[in-house]
């Protein structure tokens, strides 16, 4: 019914947002001036190729024949990436999906731990400053996320470097598991991806729960001023009941499009982030592309990191649907 | 001046004076008239941003930079490699107040010299944020059918691709040196969720008593949006700013370090850069180099989410009427009505 229609939307939202950003990734590889295409082609007839050679190179790292049309060159692109072919790496001389492929987990890791322990901290936080509103603790707490939250999470990532790993050496601060340990399913190897996911966890929590928590507290102080809530405490509901039920489900419904913005903006701070702590997930490799002018790995980072966003965003969405009555019938509104 | 002397028609009081004469009773002139909008457009709103303790410090940050900025480079001298005395700690001589680099440049010089660019990308990404939200928004909000929907698909998509990624790419690409054009390529994606915000404002504003009056009066779309619609999104919009100037901020800074951005001029993120790349994390020396400008960067950004939460308050109606009986006001807190409606910024 209304919520098959709602879902179909939303699955057709985000394969529109991937083809578009695959579309986007074509345009700015072969038709910039200066672009990549241009860029590779500039090197390999300096390194005294004939055409044909140079056609073939490009082809081979990038997926893209110059000698077709545009709109065959576009076709045959966007096939190869559908069969997960996201061309050559030049500085590694591997595909694009290998290396990519291998390292996309480790970065799924360490977001979702982020974001779900963010979120947590940030909404059970802001309902408790909403409950003691205008209290010592309260007052204390809204300064203490305002400050956290001017902090760009690079340069939390910084100090926390220097703090925890350098100068009180508890946590290491590069790579993404013991180099000692077996891998597989034991403690000390899981403890050892673990403890590498720390700072970079860390750095992203301690940044962004202020502002969930201000978000929240404010939701949850308008929510508390309700009329319905009267109602409900006159029928007797219980304060817990309340509590979680009514005031809790209602503040919390409409951070939802924040995190949505958030699974974006944490996933493209993995940039950042993987290069401070050399972390090697999907961002770290974007970063190595970017000196290497490692166009085809660079592209294929983004358009990977984009996919994840929108399959996050998507899962979301579903959950939202489910938890917000309201989604299914008046989509546009509940978003 | 004759009174009239018959009731009005109305049943009400007797009107004084005659409507035309009672214009002439007060003599407005253009002097007077300017001293009026001074205090009614920025007199009386900067008196209500002062008595809020949030606003206050945020505005007298903010206040503090845009000095930096503007008065900042004419009264200090450009710094120069090998001028001064390297590496010199902060606090131990005046003329350095903040130390030295490496290279013997005084660090508060060098951070003074670098807030006109960084003011300059701020201003670009800003204004092109919020020039495009609104426009997206509103025309979104107020024109119903394929027109909402095509723009709001477009910012849906444009909420949904991670911001920096995309900068990177286009910026590894383009390569851009003006600091406009900088703050723009940051703000590339940015005003996706603030247009999604303002259509749900206008969405409200849209079925309005005078909305509909001015509908039912026969004027123009345009007409309506510009006079009925915009002043009331303005406080709002004007919050928004702030946000996007702090992401901007974080923006360049962050790309300046991945080393996206050419390093073509004097700034924060660049001395970052510098510092960070030359170990200062590890050698106590150098450690102030690096330290300076992230702090720099971290002042900047709590001033503006400061000024922000504290106007966001003080132009919010919903949290005004409801904290207007009570004694203790000190503590409330904004409140968002679309869930990006805060003054807060996501991170990162």
């Amino acid at each position: 019914m209304t919520s098959t229609r709602y879902y179909t939307k939303r699955l057709g939202q985000s394969v529109v947002t991937v083809f578009a950003v695959v579309t986007l990734s074509f345009v700015l590889i072969r038709l910039m001036p200066g672009g990549p295409v241009d860029y590779l082609r500039a090197q390999y007839i300096q390194q005294n190729l004939s055409p044909e050679e140079v056609q073939e190179k490009i082809a081979l790292y990038t997926n893209i024949r110059t000698d077709e049309t545009i709109l065959e060159q576009y076709v045959g692109y966007m096939t190869s990436l559908a069969q997960f072919d996201l061309g050559r790496s030049i500085f590694y001389d591997r595909s694009v999906s290998a290396i990519l492929g291998e390292a996309i987990p480790w970065t799924v890791l360490y977001m979702s731990i982020a974001l779900c322990l963010m979120f947590v901290i940030g909404v059970s936080l802001g309902a408790f400053m909403a409950y003691r509103e205008g209290s010592y603790f309260d007052t204390l707490s809204t300064l203490t996320a305002i400050v956290a939250n001017s902090v760009p999470y690079y340069i939390a990532a910084i100090l926390l470097v220097y703090a925890l790993g350098f100068e009180l050496s508890v946590l290491p601060t590069s790579g993404r598991m013991n180099p000692d340990t077996v891998v597989g399913m034991n403690v000390q190897f899981v403890l050892g991806v673990f403890a590498h996911a720390a700072l970079p966890v860390l750095s992203l929590v301690v940044t962004g729960f202020g502002g969930k928590a201000i978000t929240m507290r404010g939701n949850a102080i308008s929510e508390l001023g309700e009329d319905y809530l009267r109602v409900a405490r006159l029928r007797g509901l219980s304060e817990r009941r309340i509590a979680l039920r009514y005031v809790a489900r209602n503040a919390i419904l409409p951070m939802y499009t924040g995190m949505m913005i958030s699974i974006g903006t944490m996933f493209g701070g993995s940039v950042i982030l993987e290069m401070i702590f050399a972390y090697p997930g999907v961002g770290y490799y974007v970063f190595k592309s970017i000196s290497a002018r490692d166009y085809p790995l660079m592209m294929g980072g983004f358009i990977l990191i984009t996919v994840a966003v929108v399959i996050g965003v998507l899962i979301a969405d579903l959950t939202y649907g489910k938890l917000d009555p309201r989604a299914g019938g008046e989509s546009d509104e509940a978003f | 001046m004759k009174r009239s002397e018959e009731p009005a028609a109305d049943g009400g009081t007797p009107e004084p004076t005659s409507p035309f004469q009672r214009v002439a009773d007060e003599d407005v002139g253009s002097g007077q008239r300017f001293r009026q909008a001074v205090d009614l457009w920025l007199l009386a709103p900067a008196r209500i941003i002062w008595s809020d303790w949030r606003a206050r410090i945020g505005t007298l940050i903010i206040l503090l930079f845009l000095a930096m900025g503007t008065v900042g480079p004419m009264v200090t001298r450009e710094p120069s490699p090998n001028t001064g005395p390297r590496l010199l700690k902060p606090f131990e001589n005046v003329q350095y107040l903040l130390g030295t680099d490496p290279k013997g440049q005084g660090i508060l010089v060098s951070i003074v010299h670098a807030t006109p660019p960084m003011l300059q990308m701020i201003l670009g990404g800003a204004v092109f944020t919020i020039a495009v939200a609104t426009v997206v928004g509103i025309v979104a909000g107020y024109k119903a059918g394929w027109t909402e929907t095509v723009l709001m698909t477009i910012t849906d998509i444009m909420m949904t691709i991670p911001g920096l990624p995309l900068i990177i790419v286009v910026a590894a690409i383009v390569r851009p040196e003006s600091p406009f054009v900088v703050g723009v390529l940051i703000s590339i994606n940015a005003w996706a969720g603030l247009a999604r915000a303002v259509r749900s404002q206008v969405l409200t504003l849209r079925n309005a008593p005078y909305v509909e009056a001015s509908r039912t009066m026969g004027l123009g779309v345009p007409s309506i949006l510009t006079r009925d619609v915009l002043p009331n999104l303005m406080p709002y919009i004007l919050v928004n700013f702030v946000g996007a100037a702090r992401g901007v901020i974080f923006g360049s800074v962050g790309l300046y370090f991945l080393g996206v951005l050419p390093f073509s001029n004097l700034n924060w993120g660049v001395m970052i850069t510098r510092a960070y790349n030359s170990g200062a994390l590890y050698s106590g020396r150098i450690r102030h180099w690096l330290f300076v400008p992230l702090f720099t960067v971290i002042l900047l950004s709590f001033g503006l989410i400061l000024f922000a939460q504290g106007c966001d308050r003080l132009f919010n109606p919903r949290v005004r009427a409801r904290h207007s009986t009570t004694l203790d006001e000190e503590d409330v807190e904004t409140e968002p009505e679309d869930g990006q409606v805060t003054a807060t910024v996501d991170q990162p």
